[in-house]
């Protein structure tokens, strides 16, 4: 439940390792931006305006993993600030896809794309947020569902718990009577494992899940691999299908190292 | 005693991405102006090695939230070249739509929410919104039928999930294309209404002899396809773009600068117009002119009309696409997967994006090259700030460094696009 204050709550907008993508849903609700902006009072949203006002915050959302020495610091200060932190989006929430390097060796990496590495400050390993701070809400996806932003968000001003998504993209798919391309296709889908809020888009375009709002509490994947191999899935395939987007979550990072036989 | 003074912005505000700048001038003397880049490197060029070149347009669209339909386009379209793909009509024609569609909610979100602002001397679009409800208003419309093209298209408006190696997952029905189409006429208006609001800005007097290179096609206004030419004789296919483009190390910072021939280059919408003026309507080409733009406009600070023109443009040639849309047969078509090099450049709202790729007889990618806009942009954007700093030298401290943010904001710098760029020791405090 969030407080009912008698003023407008302050919002800050946060940035750290991330493609803009899930900050930019904001400005992409464009039927609904003029009363968000409206609604609160913008302290701190350095993508769309050059005003920026000190802490407390009321409610922070940070968009984002942690992967530099800077970063790890600044998440600190920003929580101390935050009333309500947020995390918005498959980066923040799990790493990203930039924690791809959590898998291999960053300095290897490094010197692959860039010339003179030394200059390099980074953390050996792209982190969600909550590795680092306490956070409030997760909102989950690459990118985030803007109807499940605008459910928070509307929350949030009037004092209600957020009804977020906890059921599986499977769930979603069925009740919007898709065909089950596990069945009827034989692709690797990752929908029973996959946490909903998507509406299970890529079903909607004939196109098997390949897990954008990461694992679902609970997903089962030790059993999920199982039937892949059953299926005759190869085991490189379904590695690179649990390492995208949200591979270094809990879930996915165990069962891809599992695959690989590591610890 | 030597008058020293530094301007200097930490954390650029409406930009993409995480940038700053300083300019250090000494005795009315400009010495030193640099584009700063904090934002941590993803090092996405690593990580596709050992993927399957069929992930890399979901993979690459992470690069950028804002303009994820220009990486899907690169990537798909070096992949294609490499394994000798040629679409159907139809197929390109969606492409190309679904393009129109970036172009122009990026071109809305740029002009209004992120430039048009430093015109006005306001702090941001609600700020426009006190004074002009009816803009933002309208500009919020413009940018949602641009976002619905590629929602309906793409999946989804931020990295969409229909577009694949060979087309796209699925096709879409004539009968879904009529509420976009009617959103479209609905908002055509609007993109008339953006020209002229912009024609009404004042435009610093600044100009530079710019080299600008963009693509260039012979029947249309550049988007997925053409040669990569230049307004001072370059002229050549994608193959040759690493013979003739460098990125190096700066000495002075982290970051890679990418130049032609160890030249400073433009990139983006002033260089599109400018390059392919006469392939632009000619009712357009007209009122572009009349609209305070010339021929060959070397003023960057207009680059705020040229977007409107191109918004304008890309909502007509979306209701043109529309108005002859064929279902194709097939959603994509067929290859054979065989090991292959390929590249191919195609217009990001903001500018020219290389990608190349490697990969073997599975599919694997060896070897992966991606040059962002704002890399190729990077080197200009200093060049400019340390120009403007120059000429404007006489400016109060703060209207100088408000002038120097809207410098860089003329090229709609995407700094998370920019899989190159490195952390910087900069002091936030």
């Amino acid at each position: 439940m969030f407080p009912v204050l008698n003023r407008k709550p302050t919002l800050a907008v946060w940035k750290f390792t991330s493609c803009d993508g899930c900050q930019l849903s904001i400005l992409d609700m464009e039927d609904e931006f003029i009363d968000i902006a409206s609604a609160f009072e913008i302290s701190m949203f350095v993508e769309a305006t050059r005003n920026q006002a000190p802490g407390p915050y009321d409610i922070s959302l940070v968009e984002g993993s942690v992967s530099t020495p800077a970063e790890a610091k600044r998440i600190v200060d920003i929580r101390k600030e935050s009333k309500i932190l947020v995390t918005i989006g498959a980066c923040a929430t799990s790493g990203g896809i930039q924690a791809l390097r959590n898998f291999s060796d960053v300095g290897e990496y490094a010197s692959m794309v860039y010339a003179s590495p030394e200059h390099l400050s980074l953390m050996k390993t792209s982190e969600p947020i909550k590795h680092y701070v306490d956070v409030d809400y997760e909102l989950y996806g690459c990118p985030i569902s803007k109807k499940v932003l605008l459910e928070f968000i509307i929350s949030t001003l009037i004092g209600k718990s957020p009804r977020l998504p906890s059921s599986s993209v499977c769930m979603e798919c069925k009740s919007n009577g898709y065909n089950c391309l596990a069945v009827t296709n034989a692709s690797p889908c990752l929908g029973p494992v996959t946490r909903s809020g998507c509406e299970a888009l890529c079903l909607s375009y004939d196109r098997p899940c390949f897990g954008c709002f990461g694992p679902k509490e609970y997903a089962n994947l030790p059993s999920m691999t199982e039937i892949f191999k059953n299926k005759n899935v190869p085991e490189d395939e379904l590695i690179r299908l649990y390492r995208t987007f949200n591979a270094h979550s809990e879930l996915l990072a165990r069962a891809s190292k599992d695959l690989e036989g590591k610890e | 005693m030597d008058d020293e003074k530094t301007i200097k912005v930490d954390y650029l505000a409406r930009v993409e991405g995480e940038g700053a700048f300083h300019v250090k001038i000494k005795n009315d003397k400009v010495q030193e102006a640099k584009l700063n880049i904090f934002e941590p490197p993803r090092f996405f060029e690593a990580f596709l090695r050992d993927r399957i070149i069929t992930e890399a347009p979901d993979i690459t669209a992470r690069i950028c939230g804002i303009c994820p339909v220009a990486y899907q386009m690169s990537s798909t379209h070096a992949i294609e070249k490499a394994l000798g793909i040629n679409v159907d009509a139809p197929i390109r024609n969606l492409r190309r739509l679904l393009y129109c569609g970036e172009w122009i909610e990026s071109h809305s979100l740029h002009v209004y929410f992120l430039h048009a602002p430093d015109f006005l001397g306001m702090q941001d679009a609600l700020e426009i919104a006190k004074v002009h409800p009816e803009v933002v208003k309208n500009a919020l419309k413009l940018k949602k039928a641009g976002n619905a093209i590629v929602k309906l298209v793409g999946g989804r408006e931020i990295h969409p999930i229909n577009v694949k190696i060979g087309g796209f997952y699925k096709s879409i029905e004539i009968k879904q294309m009529d509420e976009l189409q009617r959103n479209l006429k609905d908002v055509k208006q609007i993109t008339y209404d953006t020209l002229q609001f912009c024609s009404t800005l004042e435009f610093p007097d600044y100009e530079q002899d710019y080299t600008f290179v963009s693509l260039r096609h012979e029947d249309e206004y550049p988007m997925n396809e053409g040669r990569l030419v230049s307004n001072k004789g370059l002229d050549i296919d994608s193959d040759q773009y690493e013979d003739y483009f460098q990125e190096t190390h700066m000495p002075h910072s982290t970051t890679l600068h990418s130049t032609l021939n160890n030249d400073l280059f433009f990139t983006g919408p002033l260089a599109r117009f400018n390059l392919n003026f006469d392939k632009l309507p000619e009712a357009l080409q007209k009122l572009a002119l009349k609209s305070g733009l010339e021929r060959n406009c070397k003023n960057p600070f207009k680059s705020i009309l040229v977007r409107s023109v191109e918004l304008i443009y890309a909502v007509e040639e979306a209701i043109r696409i529309i108005d002859e849309y064929k279902k194709p047969d097939m959603p994509s078509v067929s290859y054979k997967m065989k090991a292959a090099e390929g590249s191919a450049i195609t217009e990001a709202p903001r500018g020219i994006l290389y990608h190349r790729y490697l990969f073997d007889e599975k599919g694997l990618i060896r070897d992966a090259k991606i040059v962002a806009p704002t890399s190729h942009n990077q080197k200009i954007m200093e060049h400019d700030l340390f120009h403007l700093a120059q000429k404007f030298v006489d400016l109060p401290e703060e209207e100088l460094t408000w002038k120097c943010e809207q410098t860089i904001r003329n090229y709609d710098p995407c700094i998370s696009c920019a899989t190159h760029f490195l952390k910087l020791d900069i002091d936030r405090s």
